[in-house]
């Protein structure tokens, strides 16, 4: 009854050509985006701010990169926090060699540098595959974070290579409170997650689908191995770079090379696949799903363990911890192996004839 | 000269060490197509069950058959409820798949098993060969040296298992495809329970040899890590491309971390150690450039 596009005639190319094509879709979309920007602000306590939503909404960035890589170009990628280390650390350095260069300038050249970097170790994608692929971007996992630690220009000769980033300054205004954080990294989320949104309908996205689904049969019918595949891995870095940026800037305040390891890597990864390979929305609910999910079981678990009289130890609620993550993971892609954002399609299908589903 | 082959033995004994963990991997992508990634923590299990069981009392041989009877029911147990119910999913939902399983192990080991590093006493001692060290001048690890032979044992058992046994037939039938394998009547089921269950025996061994030369500690997780340069320089579904494949990454490996941070240091300054960590993936990746399947792996034809 309320979400049905019956009746919506488009009359103008522009009106077909459109973002969103359904009227409630964009209702609700602007509606979201008003509650984000203005609710959310008015209401969330400090420690939403600068735990939860801050931390959120810079690893969807993140996710929507590699869900660019691997959900729609088909390239499985188990480097992405090493490119998001790139990002944070390009940032960071064009901020303290280049005399006063606005901020947000040099979160582009830093996700821009992560994006020739990912381009470099996109390189193999054109002569290797599937799992053979995703151990050979192990190799760019390692190696940045190795590079950062041991050459001491890059994080100007800190030792151990941290760093701690410099003022955010937008405009002459400087940026300190959460909140005022929270709308810098949301404004850039979702200038970045709305261009993604549209990149993938273009032909450029059309064109990694088809490589995705055989990129034999891509390149008989006329489209480009090699650009196509290099693009993925350009953009999907340039979003892992800007994450990352945003991350040691506005998230933590001081990065150190091994705080990009392995695990977020496997993290982002995870808020693709549980969230849904191949969707915008998917990255935006995997993001949700896993960053939120230790918070739950940091509050759930003492909880019933006092219910049942366990005397459970710290170290014992971290293992318990890791396990259900673990088992929560099988479950899923057991259940739902398309993730999260097939749930919402179906949910919105059968909304389509709520409440006279005949 | 001395001093380089020295280098060169010592590197070629842990890669022996590296292919005990790959050739599990290798079992289980042959026989099922899935990359499990959860090796490196089945690793870390069987060493902590043989540990644990050690610690309650039982002598080494009981321990290890403890161990290898937890190992075998929790590979049934894996293939049973989690990969029978993802049967015809793409090979990233397996792969995930396990990735959730490694957690799930590295939450379930320490809980049983307590989390704190121990040794594992296996009655090597880990010192130098007396004879090599008087006639040649070089430093080459007994337990190193036993590592090997257990390692070539293990792998020449598996060859024979795989070529002369009616399993094994069944298992390299299952490999080759898997619907013809199912029409003339192989229980495709049970076949795979059988490798989890003989992966799971060497995650044992390489558990137990691991664990006695570094201790059973957490990083022991950490070896698949080291298996998968190996895996992809000698092919995912090669027994012989792990051992060789491990040889060729062992020997690089230590050969790099001696020679280039001397080179790295007179260039650039400063302390390059550490080499190691992302060495073997490099020379696997510039490998595959030339050969995309690895060394000894099948070649993969497209169709459209």
């Amino acid at each position: 009854m309320l979400y049905r596009e019956a009746g919506q005639f488009k009359t103008t190319y522009a009106a077909d050509q459109q973002l969103f094509p359904i009227r409630q879709d964009r209702i609700g979309v602007i509606t979201l985006l008003l509650i984000a920007f203005i609710g959310v602000p008015l209401f969330a306590s400090e420690y939403w701010f600068s735990a939860i939503l801050i931390p959120f909404l810079i690893f969807f960035l993140a996710a929507l990169g590699l869900n660019i890589l691997t959900g729609y170009a088909g390239q499985l990628s188990l480097g992405s926090a090493a490119f998001m280390a790139v990002g944070a650390y390009a940032a960071y350095n064009f901020q303290l060699r280049i005399e006063g260069i606005p901020i947000l300038i040099s979160f582009l050249c830093g996700g821009l540098t992560a994006a020739a970097v990912g381009i470099l170790f996109g390189l193999p994608s054109l002569r290797i595959k599937g799992f053979y692929l995703a151990v050979a971007t192990l190799a760019a996992q390692f190696f940045i974070v190795w590079c950062l630690t041991k050459f001491p220009w890059l994080s100007n000769n800190s030792s151990s290579g941290v760093i701690s980033t410099q003022q955010l300054i937008i405009f002459g205004h400087e940026l300190k409170t959460p909140t005022e954080k929270y709308l810098l990294v949301l404004s850039i989320v979702v200038v970045l997650a709305l261009a993604a949104k549209n990149l993938v309908r273009s032909s450029t996205g059309r064109a990694w689908m088809a490589v995705r689904d055989m990129d034999v049969a891509a390149s008989v019918i006329g489209i480009r191995l090699m650009p196509t595949k290099l693009l993925a891995f350009a953009i999907s870095s340039f979003y892992c770079g800007v994450a990352g940026a945003l991350y040691a800037f506005c998230y933590l305040g001081s990065v150190e090379p091994d705080g990009f390891s392995l695990d977020m890597s496997f993290k982002i990864l995870f808020m693709i696949i549980i969230g849904g390979v191949g969707s915008i929305m998917g990255s935006f609910l995997g993001a949700a799903f896993i960053l939120l999910l230790p918070i739950l079981l940091d509050v759930l678990l003492p909880f019933f363990a006092g219910l049942f009289g366990l005397p459970f130890s710290s170290a014992t609620v971290s293992h318990i911890q890791i396990l259900i993550f673990g088992a929560l993971i099988m479950f899923f892609l057991i259940v739902e192996p398309h993730g999260l954002a097939r749930l919402w399609q179906i949910t919105k299908e059968k909304l389509r004839l709520w409440p006279f589903p005949h | 000269m001395n001093f380089f082959f020295e280098v060169l033995i010592g590197g070629l004994l842990s890669g022996v060490m590296y292919a005990l963990v790959a050739l599990g991997f290798v079992m289980i992508y042959k026989a099922s197509g899935v990359f499990n990634f959860a090796q490196g923590a089945m690793v870390y299990l069987a060493a902590l069950s043989v540990v644990g069981c050690m610690e309650k009392g039982a002598p080494l041989w009981l321990a290890v058959i403890l161990a290898f009877a937890i190992m075998t029911l929790f590979g049934i147990a894996t293939e049973k409820f989690v990969l029978r119910k993802l049967v015809n999913q793409p090979p990233i939902a397996l792969f995930m798949a396990t990735i959730g399983l490694a957690f799930f192990i590295e939450g379930l080991a320490p809980m049983i098993f307590g989390s704190e590093p121990r040794a594992l006493d296996v009655g090597i001692v880990d010192e130098p060969i007396e004879y090599i060290l008087e006639n040649f001048n070089m430093v080459i690890s007994r337990f190193d040296l036993v590592a090997a032979l257990v390692a070539s044992v293990l792998v020449a058992t598996l060859a024979l298992f795989f070529q002369y046994t009616r399993i094994g037939r069944a298992l390299r039938a299952v490999a080759d495809d898997h619907q013809a394998a199912l029409s003339i009547g192989i229980p495709l089921q049970n076949i795979w329970a059988i490798v989890w269950g003989v992966a799971g025996f060497v995650a044992l061994v390489a558990g137990m040899m691991w664990g006695a030369r570094n201790g059973v500690q957490f990083a022991l997780t950490f070896t698949a890590l080291k298996a998968l340069p190996v895996l992809i320089l000698g092919g995912f579904t090669s027994v012989p491309g792990a051992i060789v494949g491990g040889l060729i990454i062992g020997a690089s490996e230590k050969l790099a971390e001696i020679y280039i941070p001397p080179v790295m240091q007179n260039l650039f300054g400063g302390n390059f150690g550490g080499i190691e960590g992302w060495f073997p993936y490099v020379l696997a990746l510039l490998f595959l450039l030339v050969r995309p399947e690895g060394l000894f792996g099948e070649k993969h034809i497209d169709r459209v």
